[in-house]
C-alpha cells in the first residue's frame, strides 16, 4: 500500500495566551512512500518525527494537508478505520493478558464481515507468533518476558490483523546494544517477508541507514532530505544532514574558495570549478582522506587508533570546526605513521561544500 | 583450624540471637493477638450466658458456668431478624453494585477523559471530603424526606451510592495506566467502553476488590442513616435489630441477647474478609505506591 502525504502540517496551539508562540511540529510534509518499502524517519529529538508518525496513524489529526493510503483519503478517518498497525516505544502490551491474548486482542475487535471464528483467530495468532519467533512464549505474561521478547510481541500484535501500513515509534530504543543490532535485522526480515509498507521513527542514524529503503531526515518539523540511505549520505543537501548522518561524523572545516581553488586554512587542497569566490564550510567524510607525504592538507598528528582492518588517524588542524579530525585509512598505508605531522590529500567526491550563511550544499566540478 | 572455630562461634551466636529475636517477636505478637481477639471472645462469651446469670455476675467472669443457646433462639424469635438480614442483604448488594458502577465511570472520566471543567469538578468532589459526615446527614435527611422517600429502599440506598474517596482511590490507580495502552487499543479498534472493561478494570482489579469489600463492610455496619430514615420495621436493617434486642430486657439492657445478634451478623463479614484478605492488603498497599 502506497502512502501519500500532501502538504501535511501539525501546529500545536500555544499554552501561553499572551505570547502567541504556536509550536509547529510538522510543517509542509510532502512525501510518497512507495508500496512495500521500509522508510526510516530520522532526526534529533523534538524534530516532529513522532508527530508525523501519529498523523499517519491517525492518533493526531493534521492542521493542514491530506493523507492517502493508496487512493483512499484517510485524513479524517480515526485510527481504527485506517488499518494500521502501531508499535509503541514502550510496547504498550496489556499487562494482565498473556502473549496469546495480547496478539488476539486486535482480532477480537474485528466487526461485520471481517469477524473471524475462534480457530481462525488462533491460527492467525500462531502464524504471526512464528513469524516473530515467539511461539514458545504464548502463555506467558508480558512481565515474564525480556525486553526483546516484549518487542516481538508488540510487533506480532501490530501485524496480526495484516495492517495496510506498519508504524513503529522508536522500536529499538529500549533494547541494549547487542539486542538492538539483532532486532533490527529481525525487523528487516519480517518486513521483507510480509511486504507491508513500514514507517519507523528513530533518532539513531546508524539504525535508519542500516535497514531502511528510504530515509527521511527531519529538523524542526521540516523535512530536510528524502532519499536512499547511501544517496543521502553521499550527497547531503545541507550541513545539518551531513553532520547528522555518518558514524564517525563528518569533519567540518571553515574554508574559502578563491579563483577556483579550495582553501582549508592556508592549505590549497583542491582545484574546483564553477564556484564563485566566497567563504564556505567544507565537510570531509572520514573515508575521504588519502594519506600522502606530499598531500596539501597539513595536520598535526594526535594519535592513531588501530581497528584491525582500518586505522583511524586522529589529528588537528587550525581551520577545523571540531576539536579533532578523524580520518579512516587502510591499515597498510598507515604503516609508517610516526611523524608528528601528517599530510592528507582529499578525495574530490568526498569533499562537501556548504555556503557559510545558508549552510546549503554548493556543488562543484573538479 | 582457628578459623574453623571462629566460624562456629559466629554461627552459634547468630543462632542464639535469631532465637532470642524470634521469642521476643512471638511474645509481642501473642500479646497483640490476645488484645485483638479478646473482644471477640467476650462477645461470644456474653452471648452464651443467660440474661439472669449475666446480670447476677457482680464481677464479670471469664467463662460461662452454664452456657446456653437461648439467646440465639430468642434473637430470631423476639424480633424478625431474618427480615432484617434480608433487608441488609438487599441494601448492601444494591448499594455496592450501584456505587461500583458510579465509581468506575467517574474515576475513568477523571483519569482518562478530557472535558471542560474536569479539574474544577474533581476539586469540588475532593472538597466534599472535608465536610463532616454529620452535616451531610442532616441535609440528606431533609432531601430524602422532601422527596418522600422515607421508609423506602431507594431512600436508604441513594445517599451511599457515591463515595468521593473511592473515586479518588480508583482514579489514582487508573491514572497510572500508561496512555499508550489507550492508543494501542484505539489503533486496534477498541471502543472506550470496551477498553474500560477489557483493559482498565482487569488491571485495577485489586483496587476494585478492595473498594467492594470496604463498601460491603460499611453498608453492613451502617447504623445512623438507616436509623434516621426508617421507622417502619419492614425496612429495618440488622443494626436497628441489635438496638431493638438490646431494649428487649426487663428494665435493663439485654446484653447477652444483643451479643448473640452481634455474633450472628459478624459472621458473614468475617468470612468475607478471610476469603479476600490478601486482595484487600494488596489493594490498600497498591493505592499509595505505583501500580
Amino acid at each position: 500500500m502506497k502512502v501519500v502525504l500532501q502538504h501535511l502540517s501539525k501546529v500545536f496551539p500555544s499554552r501561553n495566551k499572551k505570547a502567541n508562540a504556536d509550536v509547529v511540529a510538522v510543517s509542509d510534509f510532502n512525501f510518497e512512500i512507495p508500496d512495500g518499502e521500509l522508510v526510516g524517519l530520522l532526526g534529533p529529538s523534538g524534530c516532529g518525527k513522532s508527530t508525523a508518525l501519529n498523523l499517519i496513524c491517525g492518533l493526531q489529526t493534521p492542521t493542514e494537508g491530506r493523507i492517502f493510503f493508496g487512493d483512499d483519503d484517510v485524513t479524517d478517518l480515526p485510527p481504527e478505520n485506517r488499518g494500521v498497525g502501531f508499535v509503541f516505544q514502550n510496547y504498550a502490551l496489556y499487562p494482565h493478558l498473556t502473549v496469546r491474548q495480547n496478539i488476539l486482542f486486535p482480532l477480537q475487535n474485528l466487526k461485520g464481515s471481517d469477524k473471524l471464528s475462534k480457530p481462525d483467530m488462533l491460527a492467525k495468532a500462531r502464524e504471526v507468533a512464528e513469524l516473530v519467533q515467539i511461539d514458545e512464549l504464548m502463555d506467558r505474561k508480558p512481565s515474564e518476558l525480556s525486553g526483546g521478547q516484549q518487542q516481538r510481541v508488540a510487533i506480532a500484535r501490530a501485524l496480526v490483523k495484516m495492517p495496510r501500513i506498519l508504524l513503529l515509534d522508536e522500536p529499538l530504543s529500549n533494547l541494549d546494544a547487542r539486542l538492538r543490532l539483532q532486532t533490527r535485522e529481525e525487523l528487516r526480515r519480517i518486513q521483507r517477508q510480509t511486504q507491508i509498507t513500514t514507517v519507523f521513527v528513530t533518532h539513531d542514524q546508524e539504525e535508519a541507514m542500516s535497514i531502511s529503503d528510504i530515509i527521511v531526515v527531519m529538523r524542526n518539523g521540516v523535512v530536510e532530505q528524502i532519499g536512499k540511505p547511501q544517496d543521502v549520505y553521499d550527497n547531503p543537501v545541507n550541513l545539518f544532514v551531513a553532520k547528522f548522518l555518518g558514524s564517525p561524523p563528518v569533519n567540518i572545516f571553515t574554508g574559502r574558495v578563491t579563483d577556483g581553488t579550495l582553501f582549508i586554512g592556508d592549505d590549497a587542497v583542491l582545484k574546483i570549478n564553477g564556484v564563485p569566490n566566497q567563504d564556505i564550510y567544507v565537510g570531509i567524510r572520514p573515508e575521504g582522506f588519502i594519506l600522502d607525504r606530499d598531500g596539501p592538507l597539513r595536520c598535526n598528528l594526535n594519535r592513531v587508533e588501530v581497528m584491525g582492518r582500518d586505522v583511524s588517524v586522529i589529528s588537528t588542524h587550525d581551520a577545523s570546526d571540531n576539536s579533532t579530525i578523524r580520518s579512516i585509512i587502510d591499515a597498510e598505508s598507515a604503516a609508517d605513521l610516526e611523524l608528528s605531522n601528517v599530510r592528507f590529500a582529499i578525495k574530490p567526491n568526498k569533499a562537501l561544500l556548504f555556503g557559510k550563511e545558508t549552510e546549503a550544499r554548493i556543488f562543484f566540478n573538479v | 583450624m582457628t578459623n574453623q572455630t571462629d566460624y562456629n562461634r559466629i554461627k552459634q551466636s547468630a543462632t542464639v540471637g535469631k532465637t532470642v529475636g524470634n521469642v521476643v517477636i512471638y511474645a509481642l505478637l501473642t500479646i497483640w493477638g490476645v488484645m485483638v481477639l479478646f473482644p471477640f471472645y467476650w462477645m461470644i462469651l456474653s452471648s452464651v450466658k443467660s440474661y439472669s446469670s449475666y446480670n447476677s455476675e457482680y464481677i464479670p467472669m471469664f467463662f460461662a458456668q452454664s452456657p446456653t443457646m437461648d439467646n440465639y433462639v430468642s434473637a430470631f424469635t423476639a424480633v424478625p431478624l431474618g427480615r432484617y438480614f434480608a433487608n441488609t442483604l438487599i441494601f448492601t448488594i444494591t448499594t455496592t453494585a450501584v456505587m461500583l458502577v458510579v465509581t468506575i465511570f467517574a474515576a475513568f472520566a477523571f483519569a482518562k477523559l478530557n472535558f471542560r471543567g474536569k479539574n474544577i469538578a474533581f476539586i469540588l468532589c475532593l472538597a466534599l471530603m472535608m465536610i463532616p459526615n454529620e452535616l451531610v446527614i442532616v441535609t440528606n435527611y431533609v432531601t430524602i424526606t422532601k422527596l418522600d422517600m422515607r421508609n423506602t429502599f431507594l431512600g436508604l440506598i441513594l445517599p451511599s451510592v457515591t463515595s468521593v474517596f473511592y473515586i479518588y482511590l480508583l482514579k489514582e490507580n487508573l491514572a497510572q495506566i500508561p496512555d499508550e495502552l489507550y492508543y494501542a487499543a484505539k489503533v486496534d479498534a477498541t471502543s472506550d467502553l470496551k477498553y474500560l472493561f477489557k483493559v482498565m478494570i482487569p488491571i485495577c482489579k485489586p483496587t476494585i476488590i478492595t473498594i467492594v469489600i470496604l463498601k460491603v463492610i460499611e453498608c453492613w455496619n451502617s447504623f445512623v442513616w438507616p436509623r434516621l430514615i426508617t421507622d417502619d420495621a419492614n425496612y429495618f436493617l440488622i443494626s436497628n435489630g441489635i438496638q431493638e434486642i438490646r431494649e428487649n430486657g426487663f428494665g435493663r439492657e439485654n446484653i447477652p441477647a444483643m451479643m448473640a445478634v452481634v455474633v450472628v451478623i459478624s459472621i458473614p463479614l468475617i468470612i468475607l474478609f478471610l476469603i479476600f484478605r490478601n486482595k484487600v492488603m494488596e489493594g490498600v498497599s497498591r493505592g499509595g505506591t505505583k501500580g
